[in-house]
């Protein structure tokens, strides 16, 4: 079923504002309707929870402070399914606690939100330093089969934006929706535009509809909300479309778990998002998102200003990834070049994708991505003669 | 089961798959009447449950909103829904290991926070579901899967612990108790504020099985030797009381 649609009044004033990446994810949350938090303190994310509180308190919603991490994603489940548009905001350790009640959301078509402010893991790791450790966690880090939507976004500007978006995501996909930001952008100081009116997508709701099941093909069934008299049946054991439990049926299992990965992968067209930089004829062709694609960006300019044909590709989705358009770049470029921010999650993902060997730049070293470390790696491959 | 209780319940999810001799059932049927004894709109409840024999309870039973969660967490999802509307009366049903073991944070915290909601933890001494390994709520004298020579741990006294947190209403009885039973649950329904029901209810498969309790009379004249009525348990000397439970309404605040 298809979202409803409104156009509303930005909440915040419109206009220019000089902001932190944590704040403006805070502020974009707000202007998407976000009307509850449940979190619990982390570098490099408390800034992001510190923001809510007062713009919770300014424009109306539910803040907690939950005892912990598990706490807080099983309450936004909760307050998702009361109605609420529901956000938490963490870093790796918290995430890695998350990852049981991910699963449960993805599973009972729950839509929220979870802002991962990325730190250099593994483990406590380097708490106020950035990484983009945990990108292919947030794919595959609950048990068993299921898809999510991520973001990466790569600029303060991009933190309100995905964040916004990311409500209207989970809404219209029934889906837990994630922005995979880092310490860098997280914690960087830029402008951001805030705009006039904004779209608020809303979950399909039919009353007396089944809420876990549909002949639409577009995979999304309606959703009611507790409080409604639907003798809601919530599980996360395998369940009919009305929620009885089927614990034993393989046809109910395999209908419901190719349902709920089909619905995102059918859609990767109308979700996937990327941008490209000098792609009309390219040679070296980077791969890099989030704050990598920034010292990527920088590198592209100054190969091109030595006439080297660099190019850039962003992925702005990182899962769905948008492949197609990744295929009709990437064809033209004799080598595909991704750094990261952590020991190569992507590239492979990104070899899947095209069929061929990536050259992965990757960095552990709990900094954000220099030009200077990727200059490095292609004189090393010897790639660039400058 | 009385037939005017019929309208509140999911009548296809019957039978329920309980054990013979398993207390959940009383205490199924306990719920539903101290529901309707309060005077709760059947539309404005939700229950929350974990996973184990007791998560069942509610869920498919109920012919309301029921939300099935994960093992230990059914207090969180709770916290939260009845966060986003504040009209709902949330419910929480779950086993002894799954709100005072896995859960025990989310128990001591919600009841910290003393926000409206009503948890009645189904207390088998055991973990039922995965086939009867030791609890925080198992006494040191009884034999389970994981402490196979008994002599396990001291257990829990979930009423003292909620009380420590800060609950204002704390209540116990056995499923064996019913009519007790079912009059502190339909004041901990209307109790402004987070309140506790602890309720023994005897698992034959496995505490009876691995402990030699052969019949459910049997049981019953063990748990009323274990849970005695409050005032009774009063008069009784420091070394009478050793592993003795109060019964009755414990706080009512
Ligand atoms: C995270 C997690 N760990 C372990 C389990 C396995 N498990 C299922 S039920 C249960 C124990 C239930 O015991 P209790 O809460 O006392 O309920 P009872 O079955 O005794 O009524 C356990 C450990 C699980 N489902 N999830
Ligand atoms: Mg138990």
């Amino acid at each position: 079923m298809r979202p409803t649609i409104e156009r509303v009044k930005s909440p915040i004033p419109p206009g220019n504002y000089f902001l932190m990446g944590d704040d403006a994810a805070a502020d974009g949350a707000i202007v998407a309707g976000c009307n509850f938090f449940a979190g619990y303190p982390i570098t490099p994310a408390s800034e992001l929870m510190v923001r809510i509180v007062h713009r919770l308190k300014e424009f109306g919603g539910e803040f907690i402070q939950m005892e912990d991490e598990i706490g807080s994603i099983c309450a936004m489940i909760g307050a998702s399914w009361a109605g609420a548009r529901a956000m938490t905001a963490t870093s790796g350790p918290g995430f890695s606690l998350m990852m049981e009640g991910i699963g449960y959301a993805a599973f009972t078509e729950t839509p929220l939100v979870v802002v991962d402010i990325q730190r250099a893991g593994p483990a406590t790791g380097q708490a106020t330093r950035p990484g983009s450790g945990d990108v292919l966690q947030v794919k595959y880090g609950s048990h068993g089969d299921y898809e999510i939507i991520a973001f990466s976004p790569w600029s303060v500007q991009e933190m309100f934006d995905l964040t916004a978006a990311a409500f209207n995501y989970a809404e219209a996909y029934r889906v837990p929706v994630f922005v995979m930001a880092d310490e860098s952008v997280g914690h960087l100081h830029e402008k951001v535009a805030i705009p006039d009116t904004v779209e608020r997508w809303r979950r399909p709701t039919q009353p007396g509809a089944q809420p876990f099941d549909t002949d639409d093909p577009d995979g999304v069934p309606s959703m009611p909300a507790f409080g409604q008299g639907e003798k809601l049946l919530i599980t996360g054991s395998t369940h009919n479309g009305l929620g009885f439990r089927k614990t034993q049926d393989s046809s109910v299992h395999s209908r419901l778990v190719k349902r709920l990965v089909q619905k995102i992968r059918n859609a990767a067209d109308n979700i996937a998002q990327s941008q490209a930089y000098y792609t009309e004829e390219v040679e070296i062709l980077f791969v890099a998102y989030g704050f990598s694609a920034r010292a990527a960006l920088n590198v592209v300019h100054n190969l091109r200003r030595a006439g080297v044909k660099a190019g850039l590709f962003r992925p702005i989705t990182l899962w769905p990834f948008p492949e197609k358009a990744l295929l009709s770049i990437a064809s033209q470029a004799r080598f595909i070049i991704a750094p990261e921010m952590n020991w190569g999650q992507m590239a492979r993902e990104i070899e899947r994708i095209l069929h061929r060997p990536v050259i992965s730049i990757p960095q552990v070293n709990g900094e954000g991505m220099k030009p200077e470390t990727i200059f490095a790696a292609l004189k090393a491959q010897s790639l660039v003669n400058l | 089961m009385s037939r005017t209780l019929l309208p509140y319940l999911r009548l296809e999810a019957f039978p329920t798959p309980f054990c013979s001799g398993c207390g959940h059932g009383i205490l199924l049927g306990a719920v539903v009447r101290a529901v309707n004894k309060a005077g709760l709109d059947w539309n404005k409840l939700l229950f929350a449950s974990g996973i184990g024999c007791a998560a069942w309870i509610p869920s498919p039973h109920f012919a309301a909103d029921t939300l099935h969660t994960l093992h230990g967490r059914p207090i969180a999802f709770g916290t939260g829904a009845y966060l986003a509307n504040k009209s709902l009366k949330v419910i929480v049903i779950s086993g002894d290991g799954d709100l005072s073991a896995i859960g025990g944070n989310h128990l001591i915290h919600a009841a910290r926070r003393n926000l409206p909601l009503t948890v009645i933890c189904a207390n088998n001494s055991i973990y039922g579901m995965t086939g009867g390994q030791a609890a925080p709520t198992t006494p040191c004298d009884a034999f389970t899967q994981t402490t196979p020579w008994a002599g396990g741990e001291p257990p829990f006294d979930l009423c003292r612990l909620v009380e420590g947190a800060g609950a204002k209403y704390i209540a116990r009885h056995t499923v064996f108790q019913i009519r007790q039973l079912i009059n502190v649950m339909s004041k901990a329904l209307v109790f402004d504020g987070f309140s506790f029901i602890e309720v023994i209810s005897p698992c034959p498969t496995h505490f009876g099985k691995l402990n030699a309790i052969s019949s459910l009379g049997d049981f019953r004249a063990r748990l009323k030797e274990i849970y005695i009525d409050k005032r009774r348990l009063d008069k009784l000397t420091a070394s009478e009381r050793q592993n003795k439970f109060p019964t009755g309404e414990l706080t009512a605040l």
